[in-house]
């Protein structure tokens, strides 16, 4: 199984127009592999894009893509529900389950499991494997040593392991919409006031640390997670598929890079690079090294499983 | 009416005696490692005191249950399952698990145990929990903090389990299991360690001018004026400044516990078959003061009186509390 380079879920509620001018331009001349498509965050956000889904789905599929559907992360309300269901029961394409209900409408159909489905040992991805599972995004915070493990795992199981290697780390998410809180309105009265800030709402701490990201329900890492330098580790550890959260960026140009770093045509010294000059920054891989997560650890030596 | 069983935390020996005392029908343990949610130094229990507390709950009527409910990484399965072997040959009442492999594992290996899903499982729509139930037989889930008492009514008829909902203590508002800010702050995974802004990693600190810098390690997530009370560290509780607000403010949640003793009513009418008290970090005597209080007003409540509304706020974190989502949507 070849490498392959994926682009994850819009995080953020970017215009409807925005976020189909931006599938236009991956599809024609982004060299990622996979999209996954669909609201993972807020289902108050769906109704603006939904309409454009199929013509997005045929554009990126013209292009050459291949189209995933992503679920919801939490499911409640009826209407997440139904969402879910109906998902779920698209015949033609992949789904990425984000959340224990779409397990349930999927039954043994073959799907994708998301980071946010907590998948943190083989046992658990030989169970869900069992039902259909045949590809892995495993949760963001998880330690290179314990990747490994699980890549070696998804070798004897027949399913890929995929890991984000750009974006703000999705960090938590909650049923109370921090975005509208911050600007003194509920969840019900948010008049959307997410999508004023393409990349998230920056929050810094009394000492004057930027500290993490708010959008919406969801709560991000202020620093964008890089692991440019960390690719050669994660290829030698069987990791196959490496995920692109999409930002503000020119996401064109960090695809290009990674995918010259995924086909050794570049290495990672000359990739951070090229990052800085896309990203302000700052960058964070504390996560794959089993340190805190904000941190940015240089290069150290390979892990082994 | 149904009475409900009213659930204690037990982090020692003597919390689990304190609360069997006070009227628990149950309480819930851990062991002193990461298979817990609880996982904190000094707290908890060894094998040989989780079997004395055994025998000292099923004499006088009680059941424990062994939490699990923290994610086994891959390479520390070993631990889990330990855990669960010694838990069954213990006779504990029930497992409270979260990750599917401990799950499956329970569910193939001691398949006479009770499995009861975790809160960090956020399980919070009926085909969550009925995915739980139709894989591993869960036979309760522990609902999340976040649901109204209509939310409860219509998901309790969708489902084939016993449903068991908070009604005191920390208010968690990320939903749980689906959280690495302790993790991205410090490097130690709720998920994976069970440990949520752990004591290890917090200091305070004094400036000239008498405020207290409430740190969890390299971040300042609170600060507070010399008239105000310092609180611990939580990185949800704490005070963050954005650009376009020119003050501090809690951008998550404020440092405030759930009380939902006025609610009991509207609980036990709905059917719902366990309550849950959180705190196995506090006391012996919170243990003692709010499993009382509860029982008294369950009972009140069952045999249709008003309870006695106790007021329990010397027990709540900021001595705030709050009936949270249960209440009312604007909550979110």
């Amino acid at each position: 199984m070849a490498a392959k380079l994926t682009l994850g879920p819009i995080q953020f509620h970017w215009d409807a127009d925005v976020k189909r001018d931006f599938y236009a331009r991956i599809a024609d001349e982004s060299p990622v592999d996979i999209v996954y498509l669909g609201e993972v965050v807020c289902s108050k956000r769906t109704p603006f894009f939904e309409r454009y889904i199929p013509d997005v789905v045929e554009r990126l599929e013209r292009g050459g893509k291949q189209v995933i559907l992503s679920t919801l992360a939490e499911i409640i309300l009826p209407r997440e529900r139904a969402l879910t269901s109906s998902l779920c029961s698209d015949s033609n394409h992949m789904v990425e389950i984000n959340n224990a209900a779409g397990l349930f409408a999927i039954k043994d159909r073959p799907h994708c499991i998301g980071p946010m489905m907590n998948v943190y040992n083989e046992r658990t991805m030989a169970h869900l494997a069992r039902r259909g599972a045949s590809h892995f995004a495993v949760p963001t915070e998880l330690s290179g040593g314990v990747i490994a493990r699980m890549a070696a795992a998804g070798i004897e199981l027949n399913a890929a392991i995929e890991v984000q290697v750009f974006g703000r780390a999705p960090l938590a998410i909650s049923m109370r919409c921090f975005h509208a809180r911050s600007h003194r309105r509920s969840k019900d009265e948010c008049q959307f006031v997410c999508g004023e800030d393409p990349d998230g709402l920056e929050i810094a701490t009394l000492g004057d640390e930027r500290f993490l990201t708010i959008n919406g329900v969801q709560t991000m890492s202020h620093g964008f997670l890089n692991y440019a330098q960390e690719i050669d580790h994660m290829l030698a550890a069987g990791v196959k598929h490496f995920r692109l959260l999409p930002h503000s960026a020119d996401m064109v140009a960090v695809a290009t890079v990674f995918s010259d770093l995924i086909a050794s045509r570049i290495e990672g010294g000359a990739a951070m690079e090229r990052l800085a000059d896309q990203v302000v920054g700052p960058f964070i891989n504390g996560f794959w090294h089993g340190a805190a997560g904000h941190q940015y650890l240089g290069k150290v030596q390979a892990v082994t499983p | 009416m149904k009475r409900p069983e009213l659930i204690s935390p037990a982090g020692t020996s003597a919390m689990l005696r304190a609360a069997i005392d006070a009227g628990a029908d149950a309480v819930y343990c851990g062991f002193q490692n990461a298979t817990n949610a609880r996982n904190f130094a000094g707290l908890n229990f060894s094998p040989e005191e989780l079997r004395a507390g055994i025998d000292y709950a099923h004499s006088r009527g009680g059941k424990v249950l062994l939490a699990l409910n923290s994610f086994a990484s891959a390479g520390r399965f070993g631990l889990w399952q330990e855990a669960a072997d010694l838990g069954a040959a213990f006779g504990v009442d029930a497992f409270i698990v979260a990750d599917i492999g401990v799950a499956d594992y329970i569910a193939r290996n001691h398949p006479q145990c009770r499995l009861h899903l975790s809160v960090q499982a956020g399980a919070s729509s009926p085909e969550a929990i009925n995915f739980y139930c139709q894989e591993f037989g869960v036979r309760r889930a522990v609902l999340p903090r976040i649901l109204t008492i209509p939310e409860i009514r219509q998901l309790r008829d969708e489902i084939p389990c016993e449903i068991e909902t908070f009604v005191f203590g920390n208010h968690g508002l990320m939903v749980e299991g689906r959280c690495s800010l302790t993790n991205y702050a410090v490097g130690i995974s709720t998920n994976m360690d069970g440990a949520c802004s752990p004591a290890s990693k917090v200091r305070y600190e004094r400036d000239e001018r008498g405020y207290v810098s409430a740190w969890l390690g390299d971040h300042v997530i609170d600060r507070f004026a010399p008239d105000e009370q310092a609180g611990y560290p939580t990185i949800c509780k704490g005070r963050y400044c954005v650009s376009g607000r020119s003050d501090a403010f809690y951008a998550f949640e404020e440092p405030v516990s759930l009380n939902l003793m006025e609610m009991l009513p509207a609980l036990v009418e709905v059917g719902v078959d366990a309550l849950k008290i959180e705190g196995r970090q506090r006391s012996r005597a919170y243990v003692g003061k709010v499993v009382g209080s509860f029982r008294k007003a369950i009972d009140a409540v069952v045999t249709g009186k008003a309870p006695d509304l106790v007021d329990l706020l010397a027990f709540t974190e900021g001595h705030k509390q709050t009936q949270g989502a249960f209440k009312t949507k604007k909550w979110r």
